[in-house]
């Protein structure tokens, strides 16, 4: 079943078409992988996806409800979350609360109750807790819980911000460029970590530019060039797209 | 005079300096909050302040009813005073320039004094003391019972602060959207929600702190322009947007008046807070504890 589909998309600044006319289907308990030359307008698209950004033309459809105009914290109500090419962590809080106010939406106790600290409400914030450092031993960063997010090296920033957006348990995630500047190790993790998230239920969509990662884990892959959808299909068939392989000539070599 | 003296007399300033410091450091809380959600000052926190007083004599003195209840009433009252303000005059501008939005509080406090003053009169208000007896001595320095009273209602609300915020979801909420509010939308944080609730518990501490002190110093509709600016004076000093800086800062300004009319004169007291806010803006904007904040973009 398709989770999330974007029809007709279009997206320009001023005279120039980031995103033309472009159409997908997400569909649920795969990965799906975006890629394409730089300047493809795969970011463009993928604020699209999440609500972030507007389109001229097109709609997005997740789980049956239209996206378009919905406020960030909404998107992510509804079991959308995603991450940016710029980490954007709380730098003065450390990574276990980072990935606690990523379950933001998830503990359920109102403001009233917990400052009036009624029952229920410690044994919530405990079971949060438990889930959080769940979380952080899951993409393998369980022994700088309490170190600050400012002091965390990049690569383990990475895979914190993921952490945080799957806090917020969704069934939709989106990863933007979660390898960059990943280390080989660090890569292994992720890919390890997406693996189970897919086995786990989450759909997941993400923009890579490390083709052995995407044609290590992606079900399916789209392809955009110059704002226009030039491929889709499995990693296999993608590799030996003509279209495809003349998009990247010059770019990378797509020798997974 | 011996030197026993002298320094029974220097306790005295202290228990002044304390006290006085203790309502600052609330209401600099009461900034800080506003400011750690909006970015902005908020220039009405003073009248939160007053109409705490205002309230708690008012309910006290005409619907009778007993003083605890009474002071319960007045913190509601004024909580639900800038909610209201919060949704009809803030609410609109969050996001837009922060400078209209200081525009704003700033009528909103001219506002709420006028109201005050037609609601309530302009005749200064008396609140009996919360428990009765004389002072207490320590040495030879007295301890008025207010003062105490004082104290241990700006711990509870100092300590009722610090768990909000380290343990709780809203809190956590609260710190994330001061560290970052668009990451903090895009991780479910409806951060126009924390705008509405930062006002109310802004409010909740100004009220607690006016409404406590007029026993000592009564109360009337225009003192909130003056605690405004000591409050102010206060979380700049500290530095802003930290709860823990706040009452520092409040703390260390009421010493600082203190010491100020041990050994200047009293005629300077109420000048010490702006030379603090202009020394401390032209030699350390970032206060006290404050770190030099990096310039979002």
């Amino acid at each position: 079943m398709s989770l999330l589909s974007a029809h007709g998309l279009t997206r320009r600044f001023g005279g120039l078409v980031a995103v033309d006319d472009v159409s997908l289907e997400v569909f649920e308990g795969t990965i799906l992988a975006l890629i394409g030359p730089n300047g493809a307008g795969k970011s463009t698209l993928f604020n699209l996806l999440t609500a972030f950004d507007r389109p001229n033309a097109g709609t997005v459809v997740f789980d049956g409800r239209d996206l378009a105009g919905m406020p960030p914290h909404r998107v992510v109500r509804l079991g959308l979350a995603r991450t940016f090419q710029n980490t954007q962590l709380f730098e003065e809080m450390t990574a276990l609360e980072n990935v606690l106010t990523g379950a933001h939406t998830q503990t359920r106790t109102g403001w009233a109750r917990a400052a009036l600290r009624l029952p229920g409400t410690g044994r919530e914030e405990r079971l949060a807790r438990e889930e959080a450092q769940r979380l952080l031993r899951l993409v393998g960063l369980a022994e700088v819980a309490h170190v600050h997010a400012s002091d965390l090296p990049h690569g383990t920033r990475r895979l914190l911000e993921v952490a945080r957006a799957l806090a917020s348990r969704p069934r939709l995630l989106l990863l933007d460029e979660p390898a960059a500047g990943l280390n080989n190790a660090e890569t292994e993790q992720l890919a390890r970590v997406l693996r189970q998230l897919r086995d786990g239920g989450v759909t997941l969509v993400v923009v890579e530019h490390d083709m052995g990662l995407v044609m290590d884990v992606s079900d399916e892959i789209v392809v955009l060039n110059e704002g226009r959808k030039i491929a889709e299909g499995p990693p296999l068939l993608i590799q030996k797209d003509p279209a495809v392989i003349a998009a990247y000539l010059g770019e990378e070599q797509l020798d997974a | 005079m011996g030197s026993r003296e002298v320094s029974w007399e220097l306790l005295q300033f202290g228990v002044a300096g304390l006290k006085n410091g203790a309502i600052y450091a609330l209401v600099a809380l009461g900034f800080t909050i506003v400011y750690a959600s909006t970015n902005v000052i908020n220039f009405a926190q003073g009248e939160f302040y007053m109409l705490g007083g205002m309230f708690a004599t008012f309910v006290f003195a005409h619907l009778g009813l007993p003083l605890g209840l009474a002071a319960v009433a007045a913190v509601v009252a004024t909580a639900a005073t800038a909610v209201v303000f919060e949704l009809l005059a803030v609410r609109p501008r969050v996001g837009g320039d922060p400078m209209t939005i200081i525009i704003v509080t700033v009528g909103g406090s001219v506002l709420l004094r006028s109201l005050a003053r037609h609601a309530f009169g302009s005749d200064e208000l008396a609140l009996p003391a919360f428990s009765q007896g004389g002072s207490i001595m320590v040495g030879g320095a007295a301890i008025d019972r207010q003062t105490l009273w004082v104290w241990g209602i700006a711990a509870l609300a100092v300590a009722a602060l610090w768990v909000l915020y380290t343990r709780t979801r809203l809190g956590r909420a609260m710190r994330a959207t001061a560290v970052d509010g668009e990451a903090a939308r895009l991780v479910g944080i409806d951060t126009r929600l924390l705008v509405t609730v930062s006002f109310g518990l802004a409010a909740v501490l100004g009220a607690v702190a006016g409404l406590v002190v007029t026993p000592l110093t009564q109360t009337a509709y225009d003192v909130g322009a003056a605690i405004g600016l000591k409050g102010f004076a206060a979380a700049i000093l500290g530095g802003l947007g930290n709860p823990v800086a706040a009452v520092v800062g409040g703390i260390v300004l009421g010493l600082l008046e203190s010491l100020s009319v041990a050994f200047i004169s009293s005629t300077y007291k109420d000048a010490i807070a702006l030379a603090v806010l202009l020394l401390v803006l032209f030699l350390r904007p970032s206060g006290l504890l404050g770190r030099t904040r990096r310039e979002k973009v």
